[in-house]
């Protein structure tokens, strides 16, 4: 094997503080290097580098075996190296040849289109990477997997040697990581090396050679995959021991808080759907990317009103239009993706933390700054959010502190069901333990919490009862103490019918 | 943080603004005289009134075209109900009734519809404009009763009744921005609708009610006014939406939505409305003013983006 990419002490500094110190870093062709490391240990900067988005302060970058000075996003593409982040970035209106096109064609605005040598080498690249997507569909109506394997057929006919993976698998279901995982086995093949980011450890020893760990901005160390497990690794990021990595508390359930009973939304392509969660249980709501589980959250909070079935809360038939209604009958929704629409960047912790309660921070209408202080000054104590005042704008803490933020503003609505959309998507390890302990805590104090997420440990290690969907609809559910990840993905690929315990 | 970072963008206007005054205090000192200063303040008032509905507008992230519009229907709505006999409050409720309702056909249409203000309103500023050349035919409101030019008070202290009178909606609108809910709510919605959404606020309700709101204050604006003088013109608004909008973007409320403060639109009025007979004490062709305005704007806007590259 041959090394593609070398680093050697690189340093980095931002407006002084250390990003990176003396981080060394060695890509072989054909090998799957994850990078690890909790947010801010430097990971991003170090990409950064490596595609010439930011020069380093020190060190040396060699890539096949060749010194590059004065790399640049421009002069790192031609050396073959590309990187495809968490969020495609592809123009959505237009077709998925003519994304591939931008950037391999050559320049020049009087440049007549050759739309048959587009579309033919759309064809040979997705052929390449076995992805059945055809070269004339506009990107907007594909799927994220899809548009995810779009941008590494883009990357390939960038003759991309180098390849960078910012968290390619974090809103991915199960048999989408395969298919991924089967792509990137196929460019291995091929001699391409890959740079791995992922927070989700236990999928690295499936597909990575090698592990490199990053702690604040220093390099803990590289270690061969097969010699590692997972508590290594959580060690290795954190540099102490998780106590546990689910805390999942028993707690005694109470009675039934809400219950659906055939709830439908053809809007939503969601039907018959069945179940009910309790007070102080955590319910976990799994299954595929697609399965509807998101769906049935918006449609219980209002987004998207049901139109068949009905909705019991406390045994009472309820109507929820809007989501106003919702809020008043104390359901609380945080979306999947905090950055869209979880809390709003340019206001304040402070007043994103009561942004859904306004009626209780105010008297007709006028609002009492004092007890709002006091409620977001309880809310960052209480969470732990890392946060320099409570007047800093929320679109400057880290992801799980935004994510923090995003609860606290439910919980100080005192909701008696609250539901989260894969809450730890993208947050790191610590933050990640303690938005889970935090959860056990609310259901411990009489929360009925429905809780979505796409981790199959995470729905394991917290839920109470597991509720799986399949095409729209209830597949099965599971008590705690039956559930395996087989039987969940059983249910979830729609292998088995209607089983386990009553949803 | 302080107040001084809070509300940096209003200073750096504010201070601008006083940099100017300062310079036509040495250059141009006849823009002192009391007399000048009053005629500039009373006739600024309506312009600051209907900016107050401006504003809310942006915040929410949408605009208003038709404003000039709503504001020559609503000068023309005043004097013919003045002329009718009507009580003095009556005919004041009357044009902001007619404000209001206007504001809400532009509001159903974008809010409940989901049409683009831009077009809307840009429909609606030609729509309601040509109405009004319909039925007018270019002509003035005349032979209103002597009751209603100044408010019946005379100009000595009628001026000073329209100065109080948008100042005190000034301080409502001020305090009620950061003080209320419902302010609250404008932010938000103009920040991120789907997040407001989320949070149980309803975003169309809000833009619905500041087209509302828009439309009343550009009545009020209108009514201030018409009572300056003896006949109303039909065509006092037109040109209105750039010396409105120009004020509020000016004055440091981003046109895309959820940041911004009425104080900003308040140094934003008196600075683009200083143009004018600043130009012509300084013995400047007086044609240059619209160019002035739309050059102070693009400096505006351009400080803003280099300020944020900065960070």
């Amino acid at each position: 094997m041959s090394t593609l990419l070398k680093l050697n002490g690189i340093h980095k500094a931002f407006a002084g503080v250390q990003a990176l110190r003396g981080v060394s870093f060695e890509l072989e062709a054909g090998e799957v290097h994850a990078l690890v490391g909790e947010n801010g240990a430097g990971k991003s900067t170090l990409i950064k580098v490596i595609t010439g988005a930011h020069a380093p302060d020190q060190g040396t970058i060699e890539v096949q075996g060749n010194p590059i000075i004065d790399n640049d996003p421009v002069r790192a593409r031609n050396l073959g190296i590309a990187a495809i982040y968490q969020q495609p970035a592809l123009f959505p209106e237009l077709t998925v040849a003519e994304n591939i096109a931008l950037g391999l064609e050559p320049g020049g605005a009087w440049r007549r289109i050759r739309w048959g040598e587009r579309r033919a080498r759309a064809e040979r690249l997705l052929a390449r990477i076995g992805a059945n997507i055809h070269p004339e569909t506009e990107v907007r109506r594909l799927t994220m997997p899809e548009q995810q394997l779009v941008e590494i057929a883009r990357a390939l006919g960038a003759d991309a040697r180098i390849l960078i993976m910012d968290e390619p698998s974090a809103s991915l279901g199960d048999q989408e990581v395969d298919n991924l995982f089967r792509v990137i086995r196929e460019l291995k093949a091929q001699g391409v090396g890959i740079i791995y980011i992922s927070h989700r450890l236990e999928e690295l020893p499936r597909i990575a050679d090698r592990v490199t760990a990053l702690r604040d901005g220093t390099l803990v160390g590289t270690q061969a995959m097969s010699e590692v497990n997972r508590g290594d690794l959580i060690r290795m990021m954190v540099g102490r021991e998780l106590s546990a990595v689910f805390p999942k508390t028993v707690v005694e359930r109470g009675d039934v808080v809400l219950e659906v009973r055939g709830l439908g939304c053809r809007a939503s392509g969601v039907h018959e759907v069945d179940f009910n969660v309790r007070a102080g249980e955590i319910l976990g709501l799994a299954g595929l990317v697609g399965a509807g589980r998101t769906e049935v959250s918006r449609v219980l909070f209002g987004l998207t009103p049901a139109d068949a079935g009905e909705i019991l809360l406390r045994g009472e038939r309820v109507t929820i239009d809007t989501t106003a209604r919702a809020v008043e009958l104390g359901i609380a929704y945080v979306p999947e993706d905090r950055r869209h629409h979880g809390v709003i960047l340019e206001m304040s912790v402070a007043t994103n933390t009561t942004l859904a309660t306004l009626g209780a921070i105010s008297r007709a209408g006028l609002l009492d700054f004092r007890r709002e202080r006091a409620v977001a000054a309880d809310f960052v104590q209480r969470l732990g959010v890392k946060t320099a005042t409570i007047d800093t704008p929320v679109g400057n803490l880290s992801g799980g502190n935004q994510q923090k933020v995003a609860l606290a503003r439910w919980l100080a609505a005192e909701p008696a069901v609250l539901i989260l959309d894969e809450p730890t998507q993208g947050v790191d390890v610590g933050a990640k333990a303690e938005i889970h302990r935090l959860m056990g805590d609310l259901a411990a104090r009489g929360l009925a919490i429905i809780m979505i997420s796409s981790e199959l440990p995470e729905i394991l290690g917290m839920s109470d009862r597991i509720v799986v969907m399949h095409a729209g609809t209830v597949a099965g559910a599971l008590d705690r103490e039956g559930a395996t990840q087989e039987a969940i993905l059983e249910l979830a690929l729609g292998h088995r019918a209607m089983s386990g315990v009553p949803a | 943080m302080n107040a001084v970072a809070k509300y940096r963008r209003e200073l750096s206007v504010a201070l601008a603004y006083a940099l100017f005054l300062l310079l036509l205090a040495v250059a141009a000192p006849r823009f002192y005289k009391p007399e000048q200063l009053r005629s500039f303040i009373v006739s600024n008032s309506s312009v600051l009134v209907a900016a107050i509905g401006m504003t809310l507008v942006i915040l929410c992230r949408q605009i208003d075209l038709s404003v000039g519009s709503q504001f020559s229907i609503c000068g023309v709505v005043a004097g013919l109900l003045a002329k009718t006999g009507l009580p003095l409050p009556v005919v004041g409720l009357g044009t902001l009734l007619v404000g209001g309702g206007l504001g809400a056909i532009n509001g159903a249409l974008i809010a409940f519809l989901g049409l683009p203000s831009i077009v809307v309103t840009l429909a609606t500023l030609v729509i309601l404009r040509e109405s009004l050349r319909y039925a007018r035919e270019g002509s003035f409101v005349r032979d209103i009763p002597q009751g209603f030019q100044w408010f019946g008070a005379g100009q000595g202290s009628g001026q000073w009744l329209v100065v109080a009178v948008a100042l005190v909606v000034f301080l409502i609108f001020l305090w009620s921005l950061r003080n209320l809910s419902a302010g609250r709510s404008v932010y938000a919605t103009g920040s991120d609708p789907e997040a407001a959404r989320l949070v149980g606020i309803r975003p169309r309700r809000v833009v619905f009610l500041v087209f509302v709101a828009m439309g009343a204050l550009a009545g009020l604006g209108a009514l201030l006014n018409a009572v300056r003088f003896a006949d109303v013109d039909p065509n006092s608004g037109v040109g209105l939406e750039m010396q409105v909008i120009a004020a509020v973007v000016v004055g440091g409320t981003a046109i895309s939505g959820g940041r911004g403060t009425l104080f900003g639109t308040l140094v934003g009025v008196a600075l683009l409305g200083s143009i004018g007979p600043a130009l012509v004490f300084l013995g400047t062709q007086p044609q240059w003013e619209k160019a002035i305005q739309g050059t102070i704007i693009l400096l505006a806007v351009a400080s803003d983006a280099l300020g944020r590259e900065g960070k």
